[in-house]
């Protein structure tokens, strides 16, 4: 292992390439780009020994890779916002056809207006796809979770597709010190892709039939049933990782200060460091704060979500996505889980952070503030007060 | 003949469909080392609903557009393997799903210069979905959505140039070919996979359903499009025009459009004359564009 003081989507780059992706296809967009610029240097300087498609879209982009995924190699892709929104449709038919891909979501918000700056509404919008999502705290979580990933997606009782989500700038452009592998220890952690099926004129298959109304919803059913088993295989990732590397990286979901506490934030992402910093101060100020870092967003892992938050009085969902006209979507989600459950608990959502919006740790002690006051039903932290919006809205 | 069962028979195309056969032939000229890619469409529906399937080749259906980018990165992942040299890759889509929605990433795979044979399967509209215009329906056609009417003489342009686009790309073959001629298009489909690099091949197949003719006339049709200059077959190498299947005397269009029920307002609304020259006028220009004749 080497520590490198590194920008993290080289750092992301350098992982992928480790993993030996045999093709890879991408498009260029902020601020996603660094991270595929970085992979088409090391095909060439022949340092990977991949195929790197320069297609004409995202749209093609996602094609390239569903087409090489289905031929049996492994494959790689990663865009953000308006690049994951023109992926879509290709993003259901590659969890539909079952092709392991991976795919690097550099988190940003979405157009109109235009922005370029981060928050989690284009990845939340594909999270019906069928994908596995994981979200990344930090570069070095970034890194291995796409080194988790293929084996993850790979693994023949899954066999879907993995996006590994990070944070616009926050953390694709930040530098930090990450621990990369050696390849002797990738190669270990993650055997060459043996694909079940795969396209071949020795044993022609047909891929992607026609479906009606009489075996589609069991299409459906499978892939539920295989979301659901792949929590398991995210975790013993998560612990084979950790045998293997010497930290916890991955896995379901993670605990901060949580075990005592009275209330616990709940949020995915790069935000989770700021706000172990806020519950640290709080702490300091004598109130028992915690917070629960969701990793695994899909599988939605509400066993586990339920076991860490049940304790609480109070939990705030603090979000950097909406569902317009509803209101916070992971929310909505854990309100859900808690309704089938014995326990009750107040749950706060908070939108925060869209299009780029600084959040501090002040902002989260705000919030904490406001829910000690009310439930806070899907309310917008710190909105500016000079841009008289009460005027439009 | 060991080919000629690559496309199996009970599939639930109509009676007299012009596609059916089409991929009958490319397949049985391709031979079994292929790998194909389909777009959505009527071929992909009569060919493939579970439990059967006809295709004897591997074949992946993914979506309605992406056809040519998916057979892009089947090419790219034989290539890494170091399986292109044995085999090819052909692509297919209808008129719609090449010359409209597919047409951006048919344009990329050609661009980046992948060895794929791309198959057109040029029936004029979009069948699947019940007799839809496509950039590729000819002029006065009906099609449900270019009815004829008190202002409408059916579709109002004439059929979009995508073997001259293909061709404008510089890519080493394009060809026009019809199910009319299948000794034409088996020697098409070998040459085109002969060569390396992108290919294009764009096939006239009739649709009794769409086109509202008898089901007996699909081949009489296809050779009638030849004959009277609206369906030039003709082979274009690097850009440069290399090949044309002359035609000995041009039959007037009317011959071909009286048998079809999509031209049939041509017929029986007055003033249709003027629009039946008008589509004289677009085979002339074909002939002479093309030198088809002498
Ligand atoms: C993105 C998208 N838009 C629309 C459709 C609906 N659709 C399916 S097949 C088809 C028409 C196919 O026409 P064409 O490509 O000409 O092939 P044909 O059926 O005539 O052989 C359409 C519009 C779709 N499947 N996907
Ligand atoms: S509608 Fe036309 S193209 Fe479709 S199966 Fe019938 S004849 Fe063939």
């Amino acid at each position: 292992m080497v520590k490198k003081m590194i920008e993290g989507s080289r750092a992301i780059a350098e992982m992928v390439g480790l993993c030996r992706p045999q093709v890879i296809a991408a498009y260029p967009i902020t601020p996603q780009t660094h991270i595929v610029e970085e992979l088409s240097q090391l095909v060439a300087n022949g340092e990977l020994q991949a195929e790197y498609v320069n297609v004409e879209s995202e749209f093609s982009a996602a094609s390239v890779i569903l087409g090489a995924s289905a031929t049996g190699v492994r494959t790689y892709t990663a865009t953000t916002s308006q690049g994951l929104l023109l992926m879509i449709e290709v993003l259901y038919n590659i969890a539909g056809l079952r092709l392991p891909v991976v795919l690097g979501c550099a988190n940003r918000a979405i157009s109109a207006p235009i922005n370029i700056w981060n928050d989690q509404q284009d990845s939340i919008t594909a999270r019906d796809t069928g994908w596995i999502q994981l979200y990344a705290e930090s570069n070095q979580e970034a890194a291995d979770l796409h080194l988790q990933a293929y084996r993850i997606a790979e693994d023949q009782r899954v066999l879907l597709p993995v996006m590994v989500c990070l944070d616009g700038y926050v953390l694709t452009h930040a530098y930090e010190t990450v621990d990369l592998p050696s390849q002797e220890e990738v190669d270990a952690f993650l055997p060459p892709f043996r694909p079940l099926y795969r396209l071949d004129p020795a044993n022609p298959l047909t891929f992607g039939t026609l479906a009606d109304p009489s075996c589609y919803m069991e299409t459906r059913y499978i892939l539920q049933r295989t979301t659901g088993k792949a929590l398991a295989v995210i975790e013993e990732t998560a612990t084979a990782f950790q045998k293997a590397f010497g930290r916890r990286s991955g896995g379901l979901i993670d605990c901060y200060k949580t075990e005592d506490a009275a209330i616990i934030l709940v949020a995915m992402g790069s935000v989770v460091g700021t706000i172990k910093e806020a519950v640290d101060e709080l702490r300091a100020a004598g109130q028992k704060v915690g917070v629960l870092k969701v990793i695994t967003h899909r599988p939605f892992p509400k066993e586990a979500i339920y076991q860490a938050l049940h304790g609480a009085e109070h939990v705030i969902v603090l979000e950097k996505a909406i569902s317009l006209g509803n209101g916070g979507p992971l929310a909505t989600e854990i309100k859900a889980t808690f309704q089938e459950r014995p326990q009750r608990v107040a749950i706060s959502s908070v939108i925060a952070g869209l299009g780029g919006r600084d959040i501090t740790v002040d902002s989260i002690k705000r919030a904490v503030a406001m829910a000690r006051e009310r439930v806070l039903d899907g309310e917008f932290l710190d909105l500016r007060a000079d841009l008289e919006i009460e005027e439009v809205a | 003949m060991e080919n000629d069962h690559l496309f199996a028979p009970g599939h639930t195309a109509c009676t007299g469909c012009g596609q059916a056969l089409g991929v009958r032939l490319v397949l049985k000229a391709a031979g079994r080392n292929v790998i194909t890619t389909d777009a959505t469409g009527c071929l992909e529906v009569f060919s493939s609903a579970y439990p059967y399937s006809a295709w004897e080749v591997p074949w992946i259906h993914s979506l309605f557009e992406n056809s040519a980018a998916v057979a892009s990165g089947i090419e790219v992942a034989l290539k890494v393997t170091g399986r292109l040299e044995q085999i090819k890759v052909i692509a297919q889509g209808g008129d719609g799903g090449t010359a409209d929605i597919g047409l951006q990433a048919l344009s990329g795979m050609f661009e980046r210069g992948h060895d794929v044979l791309y198959v057109c399967y040029d029936n004029e509209a979009y069948m699947n979905t019940g007799v839809q215009r496509s950039g590729l329906t000819p002029y006065a056609a009906r099609t449900t959505t270019s009815p004829p009417g008190r202002l409408s003489w059916g579709n109002a342009r004439p059929k979009k140039d995508l073997p001259a686009i293909a061709a404008a790309h510089h890519i080493p073959y394009v060809a026009t070919a019809s199910v009319g001629y299948p000794y034409d298009l088996d020697k098409k489909v070998k040459k085109a996979l002969s060569l390396g690099g992108p290919k294009y091949i764009q096939l006239h197949v009739p649709c009794p359903l769409g086109w509202a003719h008898e089901a007996a006339l699909t081949i009489e049709i296809a050779k009638l499009a030849v004959q009277t200059g609206l369906y030039p077959l003709f082979e274009m190498e690097n850009g440069v025009l290399s090949a044309v299947k002359k035609i000995a005397k041009p039959k007037p269009v009317e011959e071909y459009l009286k048998l079809q029920g999509r031209f049939r307002h041509l017929f029986q609304k007055e003033g249709g004359a003027e629009e039946i020259k008008t589509i004289q006028g677009i085979a002339d220009e074909n002939i002479q564009r093309y030198r088809l004749v002498g």
